[in-house]
């Protein structure tokens, strides 16, 4: 599996082949706070670099999650739907929000390493 | 600190806000915290089984003084107030010639010749200048710009209090008291906005500090944010002005007919009254209803609500997730042919409609202290 890939929203990518599981990182769900509902993308839906793919509330507010790269939805993480404080509790391991077929797999070196996302995360707050 | 913020005003309590963690943002013009580091979900779990300490210093404070305010005070309000019995209190609103809802309030009775009001943030100003306008021939209208207010709320409340004012312990629901807590001049009502037992305890300014201190020094007390405050209103039911109640709902849409006396309905004499006599008497065309969404989904604030049959009837005006429900809750206004408990809507959230049915308020019962 390849290294993790971020987003400046805040979404990571880890590739397996031609699949990738994405979820949100811990300074998102940092942010966001208590996840108390998750919205998945259905198995067969195809989506855009950059659009959205899923859903994440906080007791607060909900905020869209935008899919790294583009490709076909193979399924969503039917854990998140039961218990959505896991995004909280292990956010860039268990807490995978889907996996996707990559219609364009050189679209992840578009996408920032640990290294960038963490220099990027300093010129936030 | 951000241009954004500079712009911000601050309450007596900021230091101890920052101090403490708070993740400030700007409010009704005022920099608070929307939490602390325990977070939203833990703050509103924390305040149902024990006992939270909000700031909300940033409401307005305001005094009406001279001969028989509580008189000229009804000229604005549809509550009774000439029959408010002396150290009592209760829940009223400004109304406009449309019978609209200007603000919502809490009014007390210090003393024949004097009443004490508490607004809303962001209605202040124009409250104190409609007080003013209106009011401040005859009476003295003394806005109380330099004292804080502390809320206490939960069911530790009482025994937290009476740890600082033994003297509040006695004190019922809806009543004021002139008191020491911790050694500072305080005016304390047994009142609050949580569904939870509590006080809100104004406090002058420069001894604010002192106060929050000693009150999270007591067991059980934490600070809470206005995240949690806003959850647990929603799930008590209670309004929250400029989302819930505002110029374009009167008090009868919003499901407060009970906030006007029997004398006031029959008599009029407050701004709006013939809109609001005709509203009761025919029964308005809109209502206010708890709304019990049947999916995980919340539904947030203008959250269009449809009757079973697909047909935009209305909106979310106050929703989220309430965590002591442990499930997504909301208000909204529906026809008043849709109000009956139990009746099936939808609720179309990201385009997909998601069964919902009008639901009691409030969700989670209220244990306020009648004695």
């Amino acid at each position: 599996m390849s290294e993790m890939r971020f987003t400046k929203d805040h979404e990571w990518i880890r590739v397996d082949g031609s699949v990738g599981t994405v979820g949100i990182s811990d300074y998102a769900q940092h942010a966001l706070g208590d996840v108390v509902f998750v919205d998945l993308p259905e198995a067969g839906r195809v989506v855009a670099k950059g659009g959205e793919a899923a859903v994440v509330e906080s007791v607060k507010a909900a905020s869209e999650v935008y899919s790294p790269v583009s490709g076909t939805i193979v399924e969503g993480n039917a854990a998140l739907v039961e218990h959505p404080a896991l995004v909280n509790e292990s956010p860039e391991d268990g807490a995978w929000f889907f996996k996707l077929t990559l219609s364009d797999p050189a679209e992840v070196e578009t996408l920032m390493d640990r290294g960038a996302y963490d220099a990027y995360l300093q010129t936030l707050d | 600190m951000t241009a954004s913020e500079t712009s911000l005003l601050t309450t007596p309590l900021d230091s101890l806000h920052r101090a403490l963690g708070g993740k400030m943002v700007p409010f009704a013009g005022y920099a608070m915290p929307v939490q602390y580091p325990a977070g939203i979900l833990t703050e509103h779990l924390h305040t149902r089984k024990d006992a939270g300490l909000f700031d909300v210093s940033h409401m307005g404070q305001v005094t009406l003084e001279g001969d028989d305010p509580a008189a000229a005070l009804e000229e604005l309000v549809p509550g009774d107030i000439a029959g408010l019995g002396e150290g009592r209190t209760r829940y009223t609103v400004f109304t406009n010639e449309a019978g609209g809802i200007l603000d919502d309030l809490m009014v007390s009775k210090l003393s024949p010749t004097k009443l004490f009001l508490v607004v809303n943030a962001a209605c202040k100003d124009a409250d104190f200048a409609h007080l003013a306008a209106r009011l401040g021939g005859r009476l003295a209208v003394t806005p109380l710009l330099d004292r804080a207010l502390l809320a206490l709320q939960g069911p530790g409340a009482a025994a937290a209090m009476a740890k600082l004012a033994p003297s509040a312990a006695g004190q019922t629901f809806m009543t004021i008291r002139a008191m020491d807590v911790a050694g500072i001049p305080c005016l304390a009502t047994r009142s609050g906005y949580t569904g939870e037992d509590g006080y809100e305890i104004s406090v002058p300014a420069d001894r604010a500090e002192e106060l929050a201190r000693a009150l999270l020094a007591l067991p059980g007390v934490a600070p809470i944010g206005l995240g949690a405050r806003d959850s647990l209103r929603l799930e008590a039911g209670l309004c929250l002005y400029g989302s819930d109640i505002d110029t374009a709902t009167t008090p009868v849409e919003g499901n407060l007919s009970w906030i006007l006396g029997k004398r006031r309905r029959e008599q009029g004499g407050f701004p709006g009254a013939a809109v609001v006599q005709r509203q009761l008497a025919e029964g308005p065309a809109r209502l206010r209803v708890g709304i019990q969404p049947l999916d995980r989904a919340p539904a947030r604030a203008h959250t269009v609500i449809t009757d079973s049959a697909g047909q935009p009837v209305g909106e979310i005006t106050s929703g989220g997730f309430g965590p002591s429900v442990n499930g997504p809750v909301a208000m909204g206004y529906v026809p008043a042919a849709l109000a009956a408990i139990g009746t099936d809507l939808k609720l179309m959230v990201r385009g997909k409609p998601l069964p919902a049915k009008v639901a009691a308020l409030p969700f989670v019962p209220h244990r306020y202290f009648k004695g």
